[in-house]
């Protein structure tokens, strides 16, 4: 079936079975190998992309169910030479160990610092009608749909606290 | 997974047409569940039909004081909703505490209602489960059944519901808006959209093949405070064990049945005056545990009663 996706900026034509997921088509049909598979069943975070800007699990979605939308992965998230800050954050407090859930967790922050500036609620937030404020408690239960095998979420926070600043 | 043809719908007639003419077809909204399923080939549908991007995702203001929310608005964007905020912590607190802020951000309002359940065995496709195929057995009865219902389980099954936000919206007396192929529209109160398992648990709402959801309807909430409180085995992204949801005098259970748990019992207490811990003992007077999940039962005893205490100290009044 065909289906244009702009994936990091540029469309990309396919013509996939119905049955290859967002994440198959980004790894096996686009070669962009930074999302990673983990579980393929919605439970890691491992395959964290931005759909129109929004994360979302790539594992858990068709191709053909995104003709037209814009999908960001981790190759469109900074350059080598100018690192995004989450991802120079993730240097600096060595918030990883085997790196695998790394694209995830930083897409997934991406996502996470845009949906807390949009004032989203979650499940640590104690009174839903007043502004967010990204305490330690925010950041961590925003990032509960990353896990981490490695289990670097300390350093992780640290790194994703860095980005967002302290909170007011 | 099984091979299948798809279709984006545009418009929302045309969908139920589709689903209704094409055999073995299905509407697939976020697919969190359903892509799921057919993975692991639980679900074989021949024929999607996604209705993802049909005009139904609008949350508005309904005239007397109540909130209508279009079927395929995403979790999130009802949780984000400033008059759900204000007005229904209890249904923004229930989506929240539900799957991962991802899942959230892809699952729609009626896939949400409508995602099937966690039983270890639905998912196990060497063993034999009456809801997957039917008539080969219940293998959780006598097994790995931790989860399981506390209240209105058959021989056939023991299986729970696992929506968090299906609970809030049975406590909030929500309804469901919904359109058949015949192109008549009927509303279904949340409380009657899920069955009780019987002797056929495979089929497990009223809804009539091919019926779509279109919106959720909430009244005006009622007077007094609102609360969900869920307790799992981990802190976040996680199903719940037993979950409570009050909204002024009305509450309902999630993961204790096959459905939304109305705590009729547990209303009529507290309308006549007995004290929270009374009135969650009046429910329980009517469970029944199947073995390992019997912690159950003290569990809900607990969070009902910590929760009616906290909804009445004013959170969300
Ligand atoms: C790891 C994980 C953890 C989770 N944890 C939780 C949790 O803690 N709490 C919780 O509540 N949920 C949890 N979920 C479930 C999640 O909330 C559901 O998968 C989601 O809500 C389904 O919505 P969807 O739009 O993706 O539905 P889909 O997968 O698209 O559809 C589900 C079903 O509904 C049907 N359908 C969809 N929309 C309509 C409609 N408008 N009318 C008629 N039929 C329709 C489809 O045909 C399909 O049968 C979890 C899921 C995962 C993968
Ligand atoms: S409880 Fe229901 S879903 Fe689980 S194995 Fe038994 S029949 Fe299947
Ligand atoms: S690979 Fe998608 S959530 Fe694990
Ligand atoms: S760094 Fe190894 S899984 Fe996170």
């Amino acid at each position: 079936m065909k289906t244009t996706i702009t994936v990091n900026g540029e469309a990309r034509a396919l013509d996939l079975d119905t049955r290859v997921t967002l994440l198959d088509a980004l790894r096996e049909h686009l070669g962009l190998k930074g999302s990673k598979k983990g579980c393929d069943h919605g439970q890691c975070g491992a395959c964290t992309v931005l759909v129109n800007g929004v994360r979302i699990n790539a594992c858990l979605s068709l191709a053909v169910m995104h003709d037209g939308d814009e999908v960001t992965t981790i190759e469109g998230i900074g350059t080598e030479a100018a690192l995004h800050p989450l991802q120079q954050a993730f240097l600096t407090q060595d918030a990883f160990q085997c790196g695998y859930c790394t694209p995830g967790q930083i897409c997934s922050a991406v996502g996470m610092l845009q949906e807390a500036a949009q004032n989203w609620p979650s499940q640590a937030t104690e009174d839903l009608t007043a502004a967010i404020a990204l305490t330690d408690a925010e950041i961590r239960e925003r990032m509960s749909g990353n896990i981490c095998r490695c289990s670097a979420y300390p350093q992780i926070l640290a790194a994703i606290r860095d980005v967002a600043g302290e909170p007011a | 997974m099984k091979a299948f043809t798809y279709e984006r719908a545009t418009d929302v007639t045309a969908a139920v047409k589709a689903v209704a003419e094409t055999p073995n077809a299905r509407f697939l909204a976020g697919g969190t569940n359903l892509l799921d399923l057919m993975k692991l080939e639980i679900e074989t549908p021949a024929h999607l039909v996604d209705v993802g991007r049909l005009p139904l995702s609008a949350i508005e203001a309904t005239a007397d004081g109540g909130l209508r929310i279009g079927a395929m608005a995403t979790n999130s964007q009802v949780a984000a909703d400033a008059t759900a905020r204000a007005r229904y912590p209890v249904l923004v607190e229930a989506i929240v505490s539900g799957g991962s802020a991802q899942l959230r951000n892809k699952a729609t309002v009626g896939g949400n209602l409508l995602q099937r359940t966690r039983c270890a065995y639905f998912y196990d496709t060497a063993k034999p489960c009456n809801k997957r195929q039917p008539g080969s057995g219940c293998s959780a009865i006598g097994g790995l059944n931790r989860n399981a219902a506390i209240f209105g389980a058959s021989d056939a099954c023991i299986a729970t519901h696992p929506s968090d936000m299906a609970v809030a919206l049975t406590a909030l007396g929500a309804q469901v808006e919904t359109l058949k192929a015949d192109g008549s529209s009927r509303m279904l109160a949340v409380a009657d959209l899920h069955r009780l398992p019987g002797v056929t648990p495979q089929v497990e709402t009223e809804l009539s093949p091919g019926e779509l959801i279109t919106a959720v309807v909430v009244p005006a909430p009622p007077q007094g405070g609102q609360i969900y409180r869920k307790a799992r085995d981990r802190a976040s992204y996680a199903g719940g064990l037993a979950s409570v949801a009050v909204a002024g005098g009305q509450v309902a259970l999630g993961a204790v049945a096959h459905k939304p748990w109305t705590a009729a019992q547990a209303q009529a207490a507290l309308a006549g005056g007995a004290s929270h811990a009374e009135a969650a003992k009046a429910e329980l007077a009517g469970a029944q545990d199947q073995g390992r999940n019997a912690f159950k039962i003290a569990l809900v005893g607990r969070l009902m009663a910590a929760a009616l205490d906290e909804a009445k100290q004013g959170r969300g009044a």
